[in-house]
């Protein structure tokens, strides 16, 4: 049976003071219920993440149970980053198994004010490797910053190229009314910021967020009886190549390459024909690392064609037009998640004032860890 | 923080069964790693088989603990209040010569000067409740 996201929704993003884990969580389950025109009872898949500031080892039950359902299949997914492209494989396969019919992906955290700024950093340096890595003072920008150094010693990237992602992106959230970080931000500005871990600077690391979105995958035929507004899943894949910055094969070149392969093969399409892509930009180099590793750009050559406005809405390839996890707002696997709502509301033409025309197709793509789990997705306008 | 509180303490390796002979040698001055008799291939950390053959017990070797900066950063703002009194300090991934990769602090050297490419040499920290942590510093030859 062909699966379809028959539903998408998200809640606020930012400082929602009062939040809660799991009703954010059950605020973007209803929210996308809603949009996919299902009641909850007709729901018999929940796929859920994790969260950082309500742990729980089986998320999904607890989320089951919070919002009052009791699924046939229920699964908690935990890749980081690539999780929330992961639970719409996860949900495509389900459905062309015939194992479900409408299987409610769903992703929240109440990071900003659940753990705070510092007890969010804190608690993401965990990843880390608690012998070879933690001792030695690893966070995650100084983890992405060895990818940097790395990129700008191999590929000339630099950090005016780093700085154009962050303005670009800026640009974006600022057509977007939820998004977290709306303020209009200057090269000047990018380029001068106080710096985190050198090369990485303030603007060039993701937001920390609470916030939540939700995903229904369904059968075509049973999405057909609820909602004309259903968006095709084209193609997908995924790679996982290591999990600690230590053990990285390659500090330039990264699993992307392969889901993203398997993505477009599965499509029939390559990335010249991509009309707007949402790709996961924990910081700038992660977004400017994937672009060439996935074959959007050649190597070395993203930097200067994103200088010269690559990534705007009219540029030759549209991205992250909410504004990414750095300027929209990275509430944990949510974050994930936000990339493939804008990709839905771009592909219904729903996006507003950051509307790519005439979007057909799109790509999103979602990474974890150290850029060690990924999973690419690609969308059809139906 | 006041003044008076005293600093938090820094994580220490946190020792499995697959990695006591290692921190052992680290104690006694000595980096190890192992290397598959079977197939020859390297491998950090050390486990009870080989990655590349699959073969068992892999040999543990003791490296000349020279080594080169593949990558570096200068962390301005650490994970936890632990690493404060620290910043900015340099954390590195170095390429041993015999094939191996651990993540270090690069130690007596300006975080300005610090480069990819960089000769360095390991040295042991003792770790707050015995124990050594392996570092690099810049190799003079």
């Amino acid at each position: 049976m062909t699966p379809v996201i028959s539903g998408a929704a998200d809640t606020a993003v930012g400082r929602l003071d009062g939040s809660g884990c799991m009703a954010l969580h059950a605020e973007a389950a209803s929210a996308a219920l809603a949009d996919a025109g299902l009641r909850a009872d007709e729901v018999d898949g929940v796929l859920c993440a994790y969260s950082l500031a309500e742990p729980h080892l089986m998320l999904s039950s607890v989320f089951n149970e919070y919002f009052g359902i009791a699924p046939s299949y229920s699964a908690a997914v935990q890749a980081g980053g690539a999780t929330a492209c992961a639970l719409v494989m996860q949900a495509a396969a389900l459905v062309r198994a015939g194992i479900c019919r409408n299987v409610l992906a769903v992703c929240a955290d109440n990071r900003l004010t659940g753990l705070g700024r510092n007890g969010a950093v804190a608690a993401l340096a965990e990843v880390g490797h608690p012998q070879f890595e933690r001792p030695y003072g690893m966070s995650i920008p100084a983890a992405y910053a060895l990818v940097a150094r790395r990129c700008m010693h191999e590929r000339g990237v630099t950090a005016e190229h780093l700085a154009a992602i962050s303005v670009t992106q800026r640009g974006h959230a600022r057509r977007h009314p939820k998004a977290q970080a709306r303020d209009p931000l200057t090269m000047e500005q990018a380029l001068s910021a106080r710096m985190i871990a050198d090369p990485l600077r303030l603007f060039d690391c993701c937001l920390v967020s609470d916030g939540g979105a939700a995903l229904v995958v369904s059968a075509a035929d049973a999405a057909a009886d609820h909602t004309d507004r259903a968006v095709s899943i084209l193609g997908y894949g995924q790679m996982n190549t290591h999990e600690h910055a230590f053990a990285m094969p390659s500090l330039t070149d990264f699993g992307c390459r392969q889901s993203a392969a398997q993505a477009f093969a599965m499509a029939g399409l390559t990335p010249a024909d991509i009309d707007v892509a949402e790709i996961y930009d924990s910081f700038t180099i992660t977004l400017l690392a994937e672009l060439e590793s996935i074959g959007f750009f050649p190597k070395g050559e993203a930097g200067p064609a994103i200088l010269d406005g690559a990534l705007e809405l009219d540029g030759v390839l549209p991205c992250n037009t909410h504004g990414g996890l750095l300027s929209y707002g990275h509430s944990g696997a949510a974050g994930g998640m936000f990339h493939i709502v804008e990709a839905v509301r771009q592909l219904r033409g729903e996006a507003e004032a950051r509307q790519v025309a005439g979007a057909e197709t799109a790509f999103v793509h979602g990474d974890g860890g150290i850029l060690s789990a990924h999973c690419s997705l690609i969308l059809g306008r139906a | 923080m006041t003044s008076t509180d005293a600093a938090p303490a820094k994580p220490v390796p946190l020792v499995t069964a697959d990695t006591r002979a290692f921190w052992d040698a680290c104690a006694e001055g000595a980096l190890t790693f192992q290397r598959c008799a079977a197939c020859g291939h390297v491998q950090f950390p050390p486990r009870p088989f080989c990655t590349e053959c699959r073969a068992a017990g892999p040999g543990t070797e003791r490296s000349a603990g020279l080594g080169t900066i593949h990558s570096f950063t200068i962390v301005h703002r650490p994970p936890t209040a632990a690493f404060k009194a620290d910043t900015p300090y340099v954390l590195a991934l170095v390429d041993f010569d015999e094939g191996f990769r651990l993540m270090v602090n690069l130690r007596g050297c300006p975080p300005s000067e610090a480069r990819i490419g960089l000769r360095v040499c390991v040295l042991f920290e003792p770790l707050a409740g015995g124990g050594a942590l392996p570092q690099v510093r810049l190799l003079v030859e």
